[in-house]
């Protein structure tokens, strides 16, 4: 079986995540959604990975979770600590970023 | 030739479309708590794709990190900030959502045509030569790690620790205020009561009827009327307080055996 | 040819040349950093800082005339001064026939007129900042002259200004003694840009400025350069001796005081033009046109001062008309090449003696007559100030060649000189010994004869004792310093100015004859005019132009407002205007359009996470479509 179909599901999932970063206002829905467009992008290599015959797209996605994992844990910590300060995780409320 | 019809295959053809209807609930649960589960069964669902895919160790990995930490981390999270405020369904943003889509449509378009278009076809190696180099793909995977990425693989470890210590600093609660003392706090009560007539007193404690002392039973007022004060807010918003009538009705029956009591005396 | 002056270098007391000027300059900055506790005694120690500078000036004279004429020019390096990648500028000072007499004049007249003033400004509060500015003054003139290269001679000569204008300014309170104050300096400024061009000129042709560089480097000059340089040179030469047409600063000048007005505005600084023409005079016998210029700034100024002599009431302007006018003729004779060389440096000598006679009388009038300067109100004072009288007399005789007295000498060698090279500045040179007789006469009739006219109040007497002895001093010399140098001064100079030696003799040529007649017309013709008739109390209105322009400093502040100020207002209101209606305009146009750019573009900036998320998915979009549709063509 060729990559093709992978590469397919590898493209609806990350643009599933792409969307999901942009409409829901929850930031933990968001911040999941980023996660989704990672493990699209895992899939694609580890299936490609089948596809050349090597192992370096596997080594690649290893790697991929590891930095998910450290982003993952200052994102949250960054979500509560913005939690605890306006009492909420909508990411609308936070538009601190304009003057 | 007739293609043969794999077990990959048919693991893919089953696992791709609950992956998307996954992915999918990220986008319309309005919970937060259910857009956390459907994610949670999207990353399952890769690893059984990772496992069909030959990629054994990765499917551990994505179980046990992704699935097992990653994602508890998310739940737990939500707990801290509130499992009961569901995203509204107003949007803000003047055309935010149409945006979105249209922009997702192209960015589906650009990868599948694009970027995709480009690389596939073309026949499937298999990973067979490259797992047996080492006697298995854990051993592969592991001499390419240690070996020829070791240099990242030692830079990803710095990067665990700041995220530790990261996570810890933005953790910490940096107090910006003294510590109110007992007796601020009795002045700024006593100031409470008297710019906006806040009770100053402690607030009344539920279930003070004999039949029912659980914190669900809120008190009684001496008129026979329910304090909302009595019982926690949290309880109060999911419904879970004792029917107050049922509560009153006592009261209310002591208080018309007194009156007719008294409208007794009168009368003789 | 021109034999050039050989160094050598300095031995024994020569090498201490230096102290002249580092002692009047330490005790100037003791002076104005001390204080008040200096008061009482500051101006004794300012006189006793020249008169040391001038003892060692008088030892190393004296070790000069002792010397060979060969090895009479010494050379005292002291310090490396500048060095850079091509420049090395040593500062060293050259004592040699000119510098030594130069130095002389300086120090001696500047300690008589130092003695006089602790009289003259005995009631001043502020006594003790004028002698460290006086002895500032000292040490910055002993700089120019004795200096041995252009850069450092050019330290000295913007040190005299700034002593000048401290000096002409120091009664600051007085707006027009500010004014005066200011005004000569930037007119001071306009040839000081002639020195600085010169100066870079030199560097740039010869590598060095020193004099005995530029001195020998000048023979190989290409014409051009010779003539712009001594023009330039001449500029620098006009702005500091107050000649046409940068003379309009002198007269406002007399504003300072008194023995300021002796000292630095007729006895040495002005004369630094002089000086620096005849130390620049191997470049201006490269240039005919140079040195033509030089003729012809000198006659024309020394008409114009005497004019302005004759028509002044003023007895201060009416001398600083006569030195303008004195110099006039030195510069006339500096320009005249080889043959005028030593006549200048002698009529400056001279002048320097009876000028400073003059003026130091004239303050000692003007003490005696309530600080009043308008010569109308004076009158039959020789008979009050008697010792005033007769050493102002002494250097009236003087100034007008009286034959036997100091200026006899020298300006009738320069008359001869002129004639010699040009009938035409010849005559300007009688016709300006005439007026010079003219309008001393007028002066001394108007001062010290007639009808009292004295303001009511006003009870003359005669001036202390240490206002009178420098003037007697000084008057002595005004008689016998033409007398002592005729004969020696050519031989002297010699070696150091390359000029050629004349015969002289007691008895005058058909010229002398000539100049002698021309003085005793204009004394007559002022004896009548003034010595017969009584002087009005008030200026009469006059119609005859030569009197009006005479009033009016020949209108030299018309002039110069005219041609400068008024074309200089203009441009400068016409760049504002420039400034600010188009590039103002402009810049703010600019301005305007990225503000209002900016606050349509700020529209763009919501702070919304989301939309900031959605701008950088179109962005990718947009990436990705151009790196697609290139991969296509």
């Amino acid at each position: 079986m060729s990559p093709d179909n992978y590469l397919y599901l590898a493209a609806i999932l990350f643009t599933i995540g792409t969307i999901g970063v942009m409409i829901r206002r929850n930031a933990l829905v968001a911040f999941m959604s980023v996660e989704l467009m990672l493990n699209a992008a895992n899939l694609a290599m580890v299936a490609f990975a089948l596809a050349r015959g090597g192992l370096d797209g596997q080594v690649a996605t290893f790697f991929v979770m590891v930095v998910a994992a450290a982003e993952v844990v200052v994102g949250l910590s960054i979500i509560i600590t913005i939690y605890r300060t306006r009492r909420s995780t909508s990411v609308d409320a936070a538009n601190l970023l304009k003057l | 030739m007739i293609p043969l019809v794999t077990g990959q295959e048919v693991t893919f053809w089953i696992v791709a479309p609950l992956m998307v209807l996954g992915a999918l609930g990220l986008l319309f649960l309005r919970k937060a708590v259910y857009a956390a589960l459907s994610m949670a069964f999207v990353m399952v669902n890769l690893a059984v794709l990772y496992a069909s895919l030959n990629a054994m160790f990765l499917t551990f990995v994505q179980i046990i990190v992704y699935t097992g930490a990653i994602m508890m981390l998310f739940l737990f999270v939500l707990m801290l900030v509130g499992v009961d405020t569901p995203d509204s369904v107003v949007e803000t943003l003047k055309g935010q959502k149409v945006a979105a889509w249209l922009a997702g449509a192209g960015m589906l378009g650009l990868i599948v045509f694009g970027i995709g278009g480009s690389l596939a076809g073309g026949p499937q190696v298999g990973l067979d030569e490259a797992n047996a180099a080492h006697g298995g793909n854990v051993e592969s995977l592991a001499a390419l790690i240690f070996g020829r990425h070791v240099f990242v693989f030692e830079l990803t470890s710095a990067l665990l620790i700041t995220a530790a210590v990261g996570a810890m600093v933005l953790g910490q609660h940096a107090r910006v205020r003294p510590k109110p003392t007992q007796r601020d706090l009795a002045e700024k009560r006593m100031r409470e009561y008297a710019e906006d007539g806040v009770h100053p007193g402690t607030l009344p404690n539920s279930g003070v009827i004999a039949r029912h002392n659980g914190i669900a039973v809120p008190a009684l007022l001496p008129d026979g009327t329910v304090s909302e004060a009595s019982v926690s807010q949290a309880l109060a918003m999911r419904g879970v307080i004792l029917d107050s009538p049922a509560l009153s009705r006592t009261t209310a029956e002591a208080f018309e055996a007194i009156e007719g009591a008294r409208a007794e005396e009168d009368e003789s | 040819m021109i034999t050039l002056e050989t160094l050598v270098p300095a031995t024994g007391l020569f090498s201490y040349a230096w102290l002249m000027i580092v002692v009047p300059a330490v005790v100037a900055a003791v002076l104005l950093l001390f204080g008040s506790i200096l008061d009482r005694i500051g101006h004794w120690l300012a006189v006793a800082a020249v008169l040391v500078s001038f003892t060692v000036a008088a030892i190393l004279f004296v070790q000069l005339l002792g010397a060979d004429p060969e090895s009479r020019a010494v050379s005292v390096p002291l310090f490396e001064w500048i060095t850079t990648g091509m420049w090395n500028v040593k500062a060293g000072l050259l004592v040699d026939q000119l510098s030594i007499l130069f130095a002389m004049l300086i120090t001696g007249v500047g300690a008589l007129i130092h003695i006089y003033s602790v009289g003259y400004m005995a009631h001043d509060e502020r006594r003790r900042r004028f002698f460290a500015y006086l002895n500032l003054f000292i040490a910055a003139m002993l700089i120019l002259v004795l200096a041995d290269n252009y850069l450092v001679l050019f330290v000295g000569w913007e040190g005299v200004g700034l002593a000048s204008y401290l000096l002409i300014g120091f009664w600051q309170y007085k707006p027009s003694a500010a004014a005066a104050a200011k005004k000569a300096f930037v007119m001071n400024r306009v040839g000081d840009l002639g020195m600085t061009m010169a100066i870079m000129s030199m560097l740039a042709l010869f590598g060095s400025s020193s004099f005995t560089d530029v001195n020998s480097g000048a023979a190989h000059l290409t014409p051009f350069w010779a003539t712009t340089i001594g023009l330039l040179l001449l500029l620098g030469a006009c702005g500091k001796s107050a000649q046409v047409p940068l003379q309009a600063w002198l007269l406002d000048a007399m504003e300072g005081p008194t023995p300021v007005s002796a000292l630095i505005h007729a006895a040495t600084m002005v004369t630094a033009g002089v000086y620096l023409v005849v130390r620049s005079h191997e470049i201006f016998g490269m240039s005919d046109a140079a040195s033509t210029a030089v003729v012809v700034v000198g006659c024309v100024t020394l008409l114009a001062g005497a004019w302005i002599g004759t028509s002044k009431d003023d007895i201060k302007k009416v001398l600083a008309g006569s030195t303008m006018s004195q110099i006039g003729y030195m510069m006339l004779a500096a320009g005249l090449g080889p043959v005028g060389y030593a006549f200048a440096i002698f009529h400056l000598l001279t002048h320097g003696f009876f000028k400073a006679n003059m003026f130091l009388g004239a303050g000692s009038v003007m003490h005696a007559m309530d600080d009043d300067v308008n010569m109308r109100h004076y009158g039959a004072l020789a008979k009050v100030t008697r010792i005033t009288f007769w050493t102002f007399a002494m250097g009236y005789l003087a100034i007008i060649g009286f034959p036997g007295l100091a200026g006899y000498f020298s300006k009738d060698h320069i008359i001869e000189a002129a004639f010699e090279v040009s009938t035409l500045a010849g005559v300007c040179a009688l016709v300006g010994a005439g007026i010079t007789a003219f309008y001393m006469t007028r002066l001394m009739l108007m001062t010290f004869f007639g009808e009292k006219r004295w303001r009511p109040g006003v009870h003359p007497h005669e001036s202390p004792l240490v206002m009178t002895v420098p003037l007697i001093i000084l008057a002595f010399f005004s008689v016998i310093a033409g007398a002592l140098m005729n004969w020696w001064i050519q031989e002297w100079l010699e070696p150091a100015v390359g000029n050629h030696v004349h015969e002289v003799s007691l008895v005058p040529g058909p010229i002398g004859w000539a100049t002698l007649a021309v003085v005793a017309a204009g004394v007559a013709l002022s004896w009548w005019l003034f010595g017969t008739k009584p002087i009005p109390d008030v200026a009469p209105a006059s119609a005859n132009p030569f009197t009006v322009a005479g009033r009016n400093d020949l209108f030299g502040d018309a002039i110069n407002d005219t041609l400068v100020v008024q074309p200089t207002l203009l441009a400068a209101r016409g760049l504002v205007a420039t400034d600010d209606k188009l590039i103002d305009a402009a810049a703010n146009g600019v301005g305007t359009m990225f503000a209002g750019l900016s606050s349509q573009t700020r529209r763009l900036q919501t702070g919304q996470v989301r939309s900031y998320a959605l701008t950088m998915t179109i962005g990718v979009l947009l990436v990705g479509a151009v790196l697609i549709l290139t991969q296509l063509g």
